[in-house]
């Protein structure tokens, strides 16, 4: 607690510093306020939702220094990301500890699958041609949704740019190079084309080339500060070539809009692995190809009836190969397939009250060409019912969300079927979200929320050759949040807008799914519903906005997250180094983070820092097992300007400032101090 | 065990920016609140060494056989492998022996720590992921290392070590399937330079020397479901593969007794065909026995095979545990439990054993989860518990120190 009380007095010195510093450059300010419309500081949302998102748009999110919508994420509370480094490792988020396996990522409204592994790699997808992206615990409060948006314990919603015209133009074409450390090429190319009041093109395209070198440090030290060891290395097999491509038609309807996407990504990397004793370089190669088309499209048919229709279809390859002969040779290729229909039937009852029924049903196989595998195929049924009702300041939302899987799988020995298998489960998992305002004249909600919903176990889980176990169950997460929100506008002074937002929570996961070993030697697991994670933790946010004479702007964001993540799953296992009651892997007790953004004119400058305090890499907490916390400073300035019709943006950052060595995930080192090179222009 | 500093870099950067900005300080309340700030951010201490840890777990006890190292596999990527000691003079265990010892030696000991021997006045730990073979003398105290990739088992004989490898050829396959054959190599004890080679089968495991020949292991574990079923000896004399003997599938351990009955493991697939012990008389060159037992780990003492065995069942879904001694004399089952309390259903997952030679004491460990640090336990011969202790991460492999124990 004492920690707690010290990180909210230091969002109040944040805040403090910005006031004071934007006095000293007062008076040094030039008149104009042409440009102060474009600033968009946080988005206000149309109040819809019972309990809003946390959101980043618009310039905030264009300042982050972030490659990838993973960077971008960190800024939010209750996020853990998993980062093993570099432009092309890995990067999933995990929400309020739950396991990543629970978060749903969203992608212009329609969900990312991963039958495979459940993961999705944030990592690969570039914030190019991202516009907002917002965070939801338990789920998006909006009732007009498919039933797959009640599916998950959070969501993540990647909302892509949608083309935007000013008066009289027809055509805007946007080229963007970026360059910088790790021997980054980063050429983006976006075209907008209006082909008539309501209807407009896009395309666009981006190459990414990186050799992923970095400068590595390791160093340890005797109890009397004198170096023990201390060496430098440079980052092997992290390089990275990825090309994505990307089209869509937008088109509006009376009431109504639609939308067509296409989405192609084909990368080939380095795995550049764990550095250990002895081992300081890796040959493990990746590739990815992942395509789909999706399609959107919502209208309000009458005043009391709006339809909503989605539909994708997804292949995803993935080819991992182990060329090093001093391990096990291994060359694996996995292709999945998705067909996925939604639809979505808004009905009014009355001016304040909404009722909602949303059908989904998917279909995912996966092949490989693993040893005996056994070619799974699963068909999702899912239906949500929910309701939203507002009372004078009361909002309440309730939905129950009934879903159908059935797994077929088959025993093969070789070419030989030796059995087909045909599994089918059902469940109901409710939610509840009241938003309450006290007092009319005080933007002062008070929330909670409480949802049961499951993950199923994945394809690897039940049919991974020998590690998979077909007799698994879902995984549940059940969600109790509590919290409040403050929102102020004001003219006075320099402050123009606060929004404050404090939430506690607990969760707990039970029939945890997770690898248990399996007899004796060689590293034999198997899957095993035995895990029961608790967590109770505490999310904090503070968003403040200045305008300040001479048109500087500064805004500035704080989070806070406080968390006691701990391993229930054997209460005998209870001595010391025990796991029980232990805080589970890589979830900090404390982690935060800070964006400051400041603007004069076309100048603009940003600076973010992120916090991650100690850690375990195991739920045992012993000294072996503990993880520094750590914590980096990034910095980034652009400046635009035109030249003729084209206008000019050229942006510079340095991450990681003070080049700090740390490692998110242990004996995966992290990049130092790195600086990259943006210049955009717009025809 | 490491306390909270602030005289790292990052911190010396923030105190130059609170000296120079100073129109923050115009109230000093904000000044208080700033370096509350830090004091938030400068919680990263320098990584310090690991002091080894160290717990009494017992009386002292005085006999030739002054201690034991016990060294902790850890899981692969982790770089945990560690070296524990025991210590009978004094009754006490040291976790993280290794890295204390060898405060400067970088990333520690390594990852997946596989086997340990001793060999004269030099200890031999060889750690698989780190592809080498850690030399120290009888303190722990680092002399070298041995490059040898994909590392797994070692013994000694003749000045010379001779230690397993999976990392041999890759064998020309006509089915496409892919082959690679292991080897043992041959390394000098004195100048720790592998002398030669010499390829085996499929990913060769434990190895043992008796009547001028080495018999090696052969699990063809890379090739599931097509797994090995031999044995590979290697005449010492002309360090050459003279003979291939079949035995079982997925081939394990490989231990003599003193009358060159080669006693031999399968781990079995898993599935169909469970885990069994075989006995190889080495003079009649054919097999003699082959006993109904579970194994994952052994140890010889005498004419006492010591075997803990942990199968998985597909059918209870857990895993099967079983203590066992074989007498090699009668070639009997004589105990199926020599964990005599209750202790047996404390252990998840057990996986290493040892028993001491002079006072016949008993050591298993517990893997636990294989995720967190495993544990010791030691039981008297009567398989009554004496005392437990927390290890490293999956504890497996003991060597005792102590006057003419280790040598055959």
């Amino acid at each position: 607690m004492r920690s707690f009380v010290t990180s909210f007095l230091a969002i109040i010195a944040v805040l403090c510093a910005i006031a004071q510093d934007s006095v000293a450059v007062r008076h040094t300010s030039l008149d104009s306020m042409q440009y102060l419309s474009q600033v968009v500081v946080y988005a206000q949302k149309p109040y819809s939702e019972v309990i809003p998102a946390q959101v980043l748009s618009g310039k905030v999110l264009e300042g982050l220094n972030s490659h990838s919508v993973a960077d971008a994420i960190r800024y939010f509370s209750g996020v853990q990301l998993k980062d093993y480094g570099g432009v092309g490792g890995l990067k999933t988020v995990d929400v309020r500890s739950m396991g990543s396996n629970h978060m749903g990522v969203f992608y212009d409204g329609i969900q990312l699958g991963n039958a495979q592994n459940g993961q999705v790699d944030l990592g690969k997808f570039s914030l190019d041609n991202i516009d907002e992206i917002s965070l939801y615990h338990g789920q998006k409060s909006d009732i007009f949704q498919s039933a797959k948006d009640f599916g998950s314990a959070g969501n993540l919603y990647l909302r892509t740019r949608r083309p935007k015209f000013e008066a009289g133009k027809r055509d805007n074409l946007n080229v963007t190079m970026r360059t910088g450390s790790f021997g980054l090429a980063n050429p983006s190319i976006r075209w907008e084309h209006k082909l008539s009041r309501s209807l407009s093109l896009l395309a666009n395209v981006e190459y990414t080339y990186a050799t992923g070198q970095y400068h590595f440090r390791y160093r340890k030290l005797f109890s009397d500060k004198t170096v023990a060891w201390d060496t430098t290395a440079v980052r092997q097999n992290g390089d990275i070539q990825a090309f994505r491509a990307e089209g869509g038609l937008f088109g509006v309807v009376p009431d109504g809009r639609w939308m067509l996407k296409a989405y192609y990504y084909d990368s080939r990397k380095g795995i550049p692995g764990a550095i250990v004793n002895n081992v300081w370089k890796h040959a493990q190669r990746q590739w990815d190809r992942n395509f789909f088309t999706q399609g959107n499209y919502q209208q309000r048919l009458t005043e009391r009836y709006s339809l909503m229709v989605n539909a994708k279809y997804a292949r995803d390859y993935l080819r991992y190969l182990n060329p090093d002969t001093t391990l096990m040779y291994i060359d694996n290729e996995f292709w999945q397939d998705e067909l996925y229909v939604s639809t979505a039937n808004k009905y009014t009852i009355l001016p304040d009250w909404d009722v909602n029924l949303s059908i989904d049903y998917q279909w995912n196989h996966l092949n490989a060409t693993l040893t005996n595998f056994s070619y799974p195929t699963r068909h999702t049924l899912l239906s949500a019912l929910a309701t939203a009702y507002t009372w004078r300041r009361l909002k309440v939302q309730a939905s129950g969300l009934f879903t159908l899987v059935n797994d077929r799988h088959t025993t093969r020995n070789g070419a030989e079927v030796l059995a087909h298998h045909s599994n089918t489960r059902t469940k109901v998992t409710p939610a509840v979200f009241v938003s309450y305002q006290p007092w009319l004249e005080h933007d002062l909600n008070v929330r909670a929320f409480y949802k049961r919903i499951f993950r199923m176990p994945t394809f690897n889980d039940l049919y991974y050759t020998d590690i998979g176990n077909s007799n698994l169950r879902p995984e549940y997460a059940t969600q109790y949040n509590v919290g409040a929100q403050y929102q102020l506008f004001t003219e006075h002074g320099a402050l123009s807008a606060v929004k404050l937002t404090v939430d506690g929570y607990y969760n707990k996961i039970t029939d945890k799914i997770i690898a248990i070993p399996k007899g004796s030697g060689l590293y034999r697991w198997t899957m095993m519903n035995v895990g029961t994670v608790k967590i109770r933790g505490i999310d904090a946010t503070v968003r403040m906005s200045f305008k300040l004479p001479m048109e500087i702007l500064l805004d500035g964001n704080l989070s806070y997250t406080y968390q006691r993540a701990q391993d229930y799953t054997d209460p005998t296992d209870n001595q010391y180094g025990g796991s029980y009651k232990g805080q589970i892997a890589y979830i900090p007790w404390h982690s935060g983070s800070f964006i400051g953004h400041a603007k004069w004119r076309d100048l603009e400058l940003n600076y973010s820092f992120i916090y991650v305090g100690e850690r375990y890499h195991d739920s045992s907490n012993v000294p072996v097992s503990h993880e520094q916390p750590w914590y980096t400073h990034d910095l980034s300035a652009s400046y635009v300007f035109h030249l003729g019709k084209t206008q000019f943006k050229l942006a510079a950052e340095v991450n990681n400032l003070f080049n700090q060595y740390y490692d998110v995930i242990a004996n995966y080192p992290m990049p130092g101090r790195n600086f990259k090179v943006t210049l955009k222009f717009d025809l | 065990m490491t306390q909270c500093t602030i005289h790292n870099s990052q911190c010396t950067i923030h105190s130059d920016v609170m000296q120079t900005g100073s129109p923050l300080f115009r109230r000093g309340w904000v000044g208080l609140v700033l370096v509350l700030l830090l004091l938030l951010a400068s919680c990263r201490e320098e990584v310090e060494i690991f002091i080894p840890e160290e717990v009494e777990v017992t009386q002292p006890e005085y006999t030739s056989v002054t201690g034991f190292f016990l060294l902790n596999e850890a899981n692969m990527g982790s770089n945990d492998c560690s070296l524990d000691y025991y210590d009978y003079a004094k009754g006490k265990y040291f976790r993280n022996y290794y890295a204390s010892r060898n405060p400067s030696v970088v990333k520690d000991l390594g990852d997946v720590g596989n086997d340990i021997g001793i060999y004269g006045s030099k200890m031999y730990a060889v750690i698989n992921c780190s592809n080498k073979v850690e030399v120290m003398d009888l303190k722990a105290r680092r002399i070298g290392q041995v490059d040898v990739p994909n590392c797994r088992y070692i013994k000694f004989h003749g000045g010379y070590a001779y230690l397993t490898s999976y990392a041999g050829p890759v064998a020309a396959s006509f089915d496409g399937s892919y082959k690679q054959h292991g080897y043992v190599a041959k390394i000098d004890t004195t100048t720790l330079q592998v002398v030669d080679t010499c390829v085996v089968g499929f990913q060769p495991d434990q190895l043992d020397i008796v009547g001028g020949k080495i018999y090696v292991a052969n699990s063809g574990g890379y090739m599931v479901p097509n797994y090995e079923n031999t044995l590979s000896v290697i005449d010492l004399e002309t360090f050459s593969e003279v003979e291939r003997i079949p035995i079982a599938i997925n081939l394990h351990h490989c231990i003599a007794d003193h009358r060159g009955i080669l006693w031999v493991s399968s781990r079995g697939d898993y599935g169909n065909t469970p885990s069994r012990l075989y006995a190889y008389d080495t003079r009649k060159n054919r097999l003699v026995q082959s006993l109904d037992v579970a194994v994952s780990n052994l140890w010889m003492d005498g004419d006492s095979l010591y075997i803990i065995g942990n199968q998985w069942s597909n059918i209870t879904q857990t895993n099967d545990k079983s203590y066992a001694i074989v007498n090699t004399r009668t070639m009997e089952v004589v105990s199926d439990r020599f964990i005599t309390d209750g202790t047996a259903e404390e252990i998840r997952m057990p996986y290493g054993v040892a028993v001491n030679p002079i006072t016949k004491d008993i050591y298993v460990t517990d893997a636990k989860d294989y995720l967190t640090p495993g544990r010791l336990y030691c039981f008297g011969s009567d398989g009554i518990k004496k005392w437990d202790v927390l290890t490293g991460y999956i504890p497996a492999h003991f060597v005792f120190i102590g006057e003419n124990i280790n040598e055959h």
